[in-house]
């Protein structure tokens, strides 16, 4: 079972490369956004899948601390690309 | 109990090979699509599907192999997961359209057939 975890990581790790592609090229501000955000959601199921090959609880605390984060930070930059600002005074 | 495992593992490989089509499926709908609704189109909804089967048959193999007379931090660990699931239900979509409402206030053009892709 060990080996099936460490075959689908990989397999994130690629799309994750996939997803890159588009973060580096991608023709402005909006295509690298979504891709950055992409990269964070897939690093989440990394981090669990990491958690069981290792067999350490602690990697799932830091899977949600970073779903969170990654949630956020979406958030708060699409406001900033629609608003040109992020306090609204 | 080893053919119920057995069975268990069957379950689990096949949660996490669904898992992996659906998140390859979003990478290349995010590779190939020509314009920005597009992409978000396929990203927001396959990748949100395929991490929450990985994560479920993460946890069936939680429930039935490490939980069954551990102590109780082992225990808990399916409620993180849990959490987990609840988390990407309700953030990925919301990120997606917060983005796309941002793009779309902006002013992104449409991709229409015909046009060069963007």
């Amino acid at each position: 079972m060990i080996q099936i975890f460490l075959t689908i990581g990989v397999l994130i790790a690629v799309t994750i490369l996939l997803a890159l592609y588009r973060a580096a090229l991608g023709p402005g501000v909006f295509n690298r956004t979504v891709a950055v955000n992409v990269i964070g959601t897939k690093t989440v199921v990394l981090l669990v899948l990491i958690g069981y090959y290792f067999e350490r609880p602690l990697f799932f605390d830091l899977s949600l601390l970073y779903a969170l984060l990654n949630f956020i930070g979406t958030l708060i930059f699409a406001k900033y690309l629609e608003r040109g600002e992020i306090w609204s005074s | 109990m080893v053919e119920l495992i057995g069975i268990i593992e069957g379950i689990v490989t096949l949660f996490l090979a669904l898992g992996i089509f659906f998140m390859f499926t979003g990478a290349i709908g995010l590779l190939r699509f020509p314009d920005f609704y597009t992409r978000l189109h396929a990203t927001g909804k396959c990748d949100t599907l395929g991490e929450v089967l990985i994560i479920s048959g993460l946890l069936i193999y939680h429930l039935f192999v490490y939980s069954p007379g551990a102590e109780l931090s082992v225990k808990l660990v399916p409620i993180k997961l849990l959490f987990l699931i609840a988390f990407i239900f309700l953030t990925n979509p919301t990120g997606t359209h917060a983005l796309m409402k941002a793009g779309y206030t902006t002013g992104v053009k449409p991709w229409k057939l015909g046009e060069k892709r963007q």
